[in-house]
């Protein structure tokens, strides 16, 4: 365990050196200062000369935050892809893996190491990012969106859910190629949510079931999902489904959290692939 | 060589990436001193080391380091190891790099700060510990590495072309290090292909080409055969015939003969052999083989 730990600590202690967190800290700043603005002008907007009822507000603030929100999701994921994907093959090739891997530590606790360490950034960041971001934008419209803990949730496991797998590509393949895989799938697996969103609002089985299928494969929009339904208040679900069924392949919607079953497939999907990465880095020659 | 529960035994280790055949029924066990893995590139030599490391797995063949299983963690605990191509964390300082190895070690971390001061002091770096090691030079990041494999006094230090990037000061330095090391009843198991180097420190060697061992033994008894260049006039085609008996012939100007590879009780009857042959000889003269010919020689075969 002291292994992983050590382990674990240099992945941050890298990341602050090498001022990631840092490029991460200021450019957060600029978008949290963007949305302020944009959130303080919603009181100066006019409908046909008169101002917005509150209702108006409140639903055109919730939209801005749910935007504002995917971007930081995908932020989220596609950083830790960026940090995961090499974080294994890269200390391959540059050689640092071998005087590690030299000392009485087992390629299982090099591996959760990482890993550990890589969520600790992965969480760090969302929470402080996330936390800022919402509370700005309550203190400035005075709108607070009805789940922000099940938001952090959501967006975090997404976030370990691509890291995960992520870190497990790295155990093989160089840092450029895993970023690459993992970063497609990422978006493969959004498009296949809206798919299964088009084929549930014509009812059709199969297209449906493409949808279902991508959700469980890579639980990241599965988990978006969750995120989105945990920033509408009441209204807005209300008056999206008077849309009708055709709303639930609107990336940016969703009528009702994900399942209990799902959340527990995502946390059994997450600790299968950490599994799949230690059998592969163990079986690896380095 | 017999082989016994050595510090390092390799025992018919054979390695294959895929078609090529990396090592082939490698077998050597080391008890003591310092011993020389002496090779071109690409015969084998790093494979050997991971594999003792369990870095990578045998194809067949088994053995030990430092009494354990290769890669256990007994094993890795009594070890020092320097990679060949290799770099340590460019974002550490080299006081870093070396806690960070204490820490894995297992070292009491009460005595990290005296470990690091003499490391840093034997590698010559003592005046470099707070310099990040991205701003290192490669003989520098050469030096941290062999301190890196000091630490904690290791029973055995695995060095894999320790001075490959060193200047002559540091290549002096590295084998004044490993003939302390020696001193202190340290295993040493050194891989290069500089056979000067090799020559001066080494106890036993084994000379391994395209993944086979083709010499192995201490290095007197490899280094026992010589050169002797023979000045003789007359020499028939029975007298070179009969000459060529005892080594390698080799024309030389002014009619001298090198004859290669001849062991040294034989050069008396080499003589005989040359005189009885009717050929008249003016000199006889006796060069000891350095290990760069006895290498080429045996690489040849």
């Amino acid at each position: 365990m002291r292994s992983v730990l050590v382990v674990a600590r240099q992945v941050v202690n890298e990341a602050a050196r090498r001022r990631l967190l840092l490029a991460l800290l200021l450019l957060t700043l600029v978008v949290i200062a963007l949305t302020v603005w944009g959130v303080s002008r919603v009181d100066d907007l006019r409908n046909g000369g008169q101002p917005l009822s509150d209702a108006q507000k409140k639903t055109i603030v919730s939209q801005l935050l749910i935007l504002v929100m995917f971007m930081f999701s995908w932020v989220l994921s596609l950083a830790a892809v960026f940090v995961a994907s090499p974080a294994i093959s890269g200390e391959l090739e540059s050689g640092i893996a071998l005087a590690i891997l030299a000392r009485p530590l087992s390629r299982a606790e090099y591996v959760v190491g990482k890993w550990l360490g890589l969520v600790a950034l992965v969480v760090a960041y969302g929470l402080a990012a996330g936390i800022v971001e919402i509370v700005a934008v309550q203190v400035v419209s005075g709108y607070q969106p009805p789940h922000p803990v099940e938001f952090l949730g959501f967006v975090l496991g997404e976030g370990v859910v691509i890291l995960t797998f992520a870190l497990m590509l790295s155990t093989r393949v160089a840092g450029m190629v895993g970023g690459v895989i993992a970063a497609i799938l990422f978006g493969i697996a959004w498009m296949g949510g809206i798919v299964g969103g088009v084929g549930a609002a014509f009812h059709n089985a199969t297209i449906t079931n493409v949808g279902t299928l991508t959700k469980l494969i890579l639980p990241t929009d599965g988990l978006w999902r969750g995120a989105v339904w945990s920033l509408e208040p009441s209204i807005v679900i209300a008056a999206q489904q008077q849309v009708g069924p055709a709303v639930a392949a609107n990336p940016f919607f969703a009528a009702e959290p994900p399942p209990a079953a799902y959340v527990i497939w995502a946390i059994a999907w997450i600790a299968a692939m950490l599994a799949l990465a230690i059998w592969s880095f163990r079986s690896r020659e380095v | 060589m017999a082989i016994a529960n050595g510090a390092i035994r390799l025992e018919h280790v054979t390695k294959r990436y895929a078609k090529v055949v990396a090592l082939n029924d490698l077998s050597l066990s080391v008890e003591h001193g310092v011993f020389g893995f002496l090779g071109p590139n690409g015969a084998g030599k790093t494979t050997a080391v991971k594999i003792l490391l369990g870095l990578t797995r045998p194809t067949t063949g088994s053995g030990s380091l430092a009494g354990a299983a290769f890669g256990s963690k007994p094993s890795l605990g009594r070890i020092g190891y320097l990679p060949e191509l290799f770099r340590y964390q460019s974002w550490l300082t080299a006081r870093e790099v070396l806690a960070l190895h204490c820490e894995l070690a297992g070292i009491d971390r009460a005595r990290w700060g005296s470990e690091i001061d003499r490391i840093l002091a034997t590698v010559g770096l003592a005046d470099r510990g707070t310099s990040r090691v991205g701003t290192f030079s490669k003989g520098m990041q050469q030096r941290l590495g062999l301190g890196v494999a000091l630490l904690d006094d290791p029973a055995v230090v695995l060095l894999d072309e320790p001075t490959s990037a060193l200047d002559p000061v540091g290549r002096h330095d590295v084998r004044e290090i490993i003939r302390a090391l020696r001193e202190k009843g340290t295993i040493v198991f050194l891989n290069s292909h500089l056979l000067s180097e090799v020559e001066q420190v080494c106890d036993a060697v084994a000379i391994v080409d395209r993944g086979k061992v083709v010499a192995q033994g201490d290095l007197t008894q490899l280094l026992r055969t010589s050169s002797v260049r023979v000045r003789a006039t007359g020499l028939s085609r029975e007298a070179r015939a009969a000459m060529a008996r005892f080594g390698e012939l080799d024309d030389d100007a002014d009619g001298v003969v090198l004859v290669k590879g001849i062991e040294r009780e034989r050069i008396p009857e080499l003589v005989s052999a040359i005189v009885a042959s009717g050929a008249r000889v003016y000199a006889v003269e006796s060069q000891h083989e350095s290990l760069e010919e006895r290498f080429l020689s045996l690489l040849g075969q």
